[in-house]
């Protein structure tokens, strides 16, 4: 089932990280298994990573704590290999961390490189996009990452039952679309032709992180952005690409999209108000931020409609 | 503002269903009318109080305040008695019904007033998919738009829509009659088995054995009829669409079958 909700604010900076989390909790019976999050706040000189160097259901065994810790500086030093200049790198749980540096090359072989440690998988790269998943329902995955305080422009999000792949962080949602920098994907539904545009982009050098259908809406959304497509012509063509049913949230540095398979199979409800949109599974995740009676509808099949902060 | 309940329920292993919750008995009874909050209640302490009102003190006019778009709200109310929704539902609204007359002033979400027996149920604006899915009876009047696959094997009753309806409307319907005044989706009544569908505006394709057929002055009256019950503006024309009776394999057996009968 899945439950997807985005907001942006049109006018300026709000409280997404603490908005998300009410949208989201108010669809934990959709799905229970994970929530995560990808929140856009103020763009900076630096690039932030997030990346993590275990899964929560790896046992630990004796040495977890130290392997951990020699990841860790393995990813500073390779960090500094490649020229970046580390501002900071900060534990976020027991296994997930933020990087803050300034590099100037590609981001590619970056992540190439720093995925190339063992268990290590890079969560989201960019100047503003940040992406926080983990197991439990949303109030659990704010509460350790602290996500109450995230100020920020445009948020999406996801609760997670799993249908597709196992449970675990590299099945969750959001998927970064690697390697492109700033740029996340939710999804609700089932992608049926996932083996064919996985082999494809496989052949064009992307690397999956998952078993998860999902992951390709990012992947292949990231290469028709690199090949200089604009994001609303990019969805557009992903409608008759992908099969399957789906509902996807899409968002930018300095936008939000959604998309709607051509049977409108998976539900999705739109408020657009005075400097906010707000989008989710249910009316009920929209309400939770905005208590007062609304006005919304369900967006048509085949529709895909692009919103800038 | 009423009353909260004071006593918080008790949720399943899940967190979802309330076995043992009771009726918060919050509401303002006067007369023949009764008016209740729902900010903070539960869809299943919702329910509740409703049918301690309707059933146990029989009372014919119910309001409920701030539905807050949750799902279930008003399903299967087995009585005539009226209820008015005085904002937005989620999904599964007003379903199950058999009798009440149901006016939400609000939005819903996906399936609602599915399998209604009888009755009325009237939605102000806007409404999600699967709306009057499986419907056998009674009128569902949505005054905005329609999601994909209204009336989805509706057996019964009548839709009327003022707005626009999405993708396969009428999917496999078998009976009853759908009005909608704005524009249809792809695919409208693909595989339809029987019953019409009246369309105001343009129809985007039609689906697997649906064809146009010749409005009559019977279709006409009935139009009229519903659109004066409902206070609605009747576009200028409508086009009639039925089954084309191409799919009807009723008389050709299985071959399993077929063995038992030879």
């Amino acid at each position: 089932m899945c439950g997807i909700a985005g907001i942006i604010h049109t006018d300026g900076p709000g409280d997404v990280g603490a908005e998300m989390t009410r949208m989201l909790q108010s669809m934990k019976h959709r799905g229970p298994d994970s929530a995560g999050y990808a929140l856009y706040g103020e763009p900076s000189e630096l690039l932030v990573m997030r990346f993590k160097l275990a899964d929560p259901n790896e046992t630990s065994d004796f040495d977890f704590s130290e392997r951990l810790e020699r990841s860790r500086r393995e990813v500073e030093s390779r960090l500094s290999k490649v020229g970046a200049t580390v501002d900071r790198v900060q534990g976020e749980s027991a296994y997930a961390y933020r990087a803050s540096f300034r590099y100037e090359g590609e981001l590619k072989p970056l992540a190439d490189y720093i995925e190339n440690i063992p268990g290590c998988e890079v969560l989201s790269l960019g100047h503003s996009l940040e992406i926080v998943k983990d197991l439990g329902d949303a109030r659990t995955v704010s509460d350790s990452y602290r996500l109450g305080e995230f100020r920020g422009t445009h948020a999406i999000g996801h609760v997670r039952m799993a249908t597709e792949s196992d449970v675990d962080i590299a099945g969750a949602h959001p998927y970064w679309a690697y390697p492109f920098s700033d740029v996340a994907v939710v999804h609700n539904g089932q992608l049926t032709n996932y083996h064919q545009w996985r082999r494809r982009l496989e052949r064009h050098g992307h690397r999956f992180q998952s078993e998860c259908d999902s992951e390709i809406i990012a992947v292949y959304l990231a290469e028709r952005l690199a090949d200089g497509m604009s994001l609303e012509t990019a969805m557009k063509t992903s409608l008759s690409d992908l099969d399957g049913v789906f509902t996807y949230l899409v968002v930018t540095e300095d936008s939000l999209g959604m998309a709607k398979d051509e049977m409108a199979a998976k539900p999705l409800v739109l408020h657009e108000g005075d400097g906010m949109v707000a989008l989710a599974s249910e009316e009920s995740a929209i309400r939770a931020v905005l208590p007062q009676e609304i006005d919304s509808y369900d967006p048509y099949e085949s529709e895909v409609l692009v919103w800038s902060r | 503002m009423v009353a909260m309940s004071t006593r918080r329920s008790r949720n399943d292993i899940r967190g979802l269903a309330e076995p043992d919750v009771e009726a918060p008995k919050t509401a303002r009874i006067e007369g023949d009318t009764a008016v209740f909050d729902a900010a903070d209640l539960s869809p299943r302490q919702i329910n509740l109080e409703l049918r301690r009102l309707v059933y146990g003190e029989q009372i014919p006019e119910v309001t409920i305040e701030n539905p807050g778009a949750k799902h279930s709200v008003a399903v299967g109310i087995l009585t005539r008695c009226r209820i008015t929704i005085d904002g937005s539902v989620g999904y599964f609204g007003a379903t199950l019904g058999d009798g009440p007359e149901i006016h939400i002033t609000g939005r819903v979400g996906w399936s609602v007033a599915e399998n209604m027996m009888s009755g009325v149920t009237v939605i102000d604006k806007n409404a999600g998919s699967l709306t009057g899915a499986a419907m056998r009876g009674g009128d569902l009047v949505i005054r905005g738009h329609v999601g994909a696959r209204t009336g989805i094997d509706q057996k019964g009753g009548t839709i009327i829509v003022g707005g626009n309806a999405g993708a396969l409307t009428g999917f496999m319907m078998q009976r009853g009659r759908q009005i909608i005044c704005g524009d249809a989706g792809p695919g409208m009544g693909d595989s339809m088995y029987d019953g019409a569908i009246y369309v105001g505006g343009a129809v985007a394709s039609l689906g697997v054995d649906c064809v146009e057929a010749e409005m009559t002055p019977e279709d006409d009256e009935l139009i009229d009829r519903k659109f004066r019950i409902y206070g609605m503006d009747r576009p200028a024309s409508f086009r009639k669409f039925v089954c084309g009776k191409k799919l009807w394999n009723y008389d050709n057996l299985e071959p399993s079958e077929r063995k038992l009968v030879l």
